[in-house]
């Protein structure tokens, strides 16, 4: 089961709060996406930190369940 | 994983200053992200070697274990893991990525 944009939203929501998530279906077939998420929670922390806490927060569907997820975090 | 691939990893990674772990090979990539790594390594002229991690499953699956990172490609920079494809462009745009590549060019 692919997942829904609504999906992903809300599971970065759950884990990261204050987090504000924008999110592109790039290819139309819910396959292939790029989220920009912008969160307090990210300040001090390493790039490779951001992206991980945003990988934790989809509970292990990152490389698996969701293929193409193209992240970019930003500090708010 | 096993031993025997984390020890492998480790020497791939200890071995070259600059190592991209890859689905294909630089000249034909079998992923978009894959693809837009090799571009922008291309584009900043650094000499790296590349693991084409399709042929050969340990590594597949290892080397996501090892930098506790669930997707590929991934960039080793002197030993140290800088990211994914996402954060290479991100380090591209900002100059930060031709600065760690020149200070490792610079340090021979």
């Amino acid at each position: 089961m692919p997942m829904t944009a609504d999906d992903i939203r809300t599971m970065i929501r759950d884990a990261i709060p204050d987090a504000e998530v924008e999110i592109t279906d790039l290819a139309g077939d819910g396959d292939h996406y790029a989220a920009r998420v912008t969160s307090a929670s990210f300040a001090g922390l390493s790039r490779v930190k951001q992206h991980k806490s945003v990988y934790d927060a989809l509970g292990g569907r990152m490389g698996g369940v969701l293929h193409a997820l193209q992240l970019t975090t930003v500090i708010a | 994983m096993t031993d025997d691939t984390q020890a492998r990893i480790d020497a791939l990674v200890k071995a070259n200053k600059v190592v991209l772990f890859m689905k294909g090979s630089p000249l034909f990539p079998q992923c978009g992200f894959s693809s837009r790594a090799i571009a922008i390594l291309n584009h900043l002229d650094v000499e790296f070697e590349s693991v084409d991690v399709l042929q050969d499953q340990g590594i597949r699956q290892g080397i996501k274990a090892y930098s506790d990172w669930p997707t590929i490609p991934q960039l080793y920079v002197d030993g140290e893991f800088l990211g994914g494809s996402d954060i290479m462009m991100e380090m591209y745009e900002s100059g930060e990525l031709k600065q760690v590549l020149d200070a490792q060019k610079a340090a021979g």
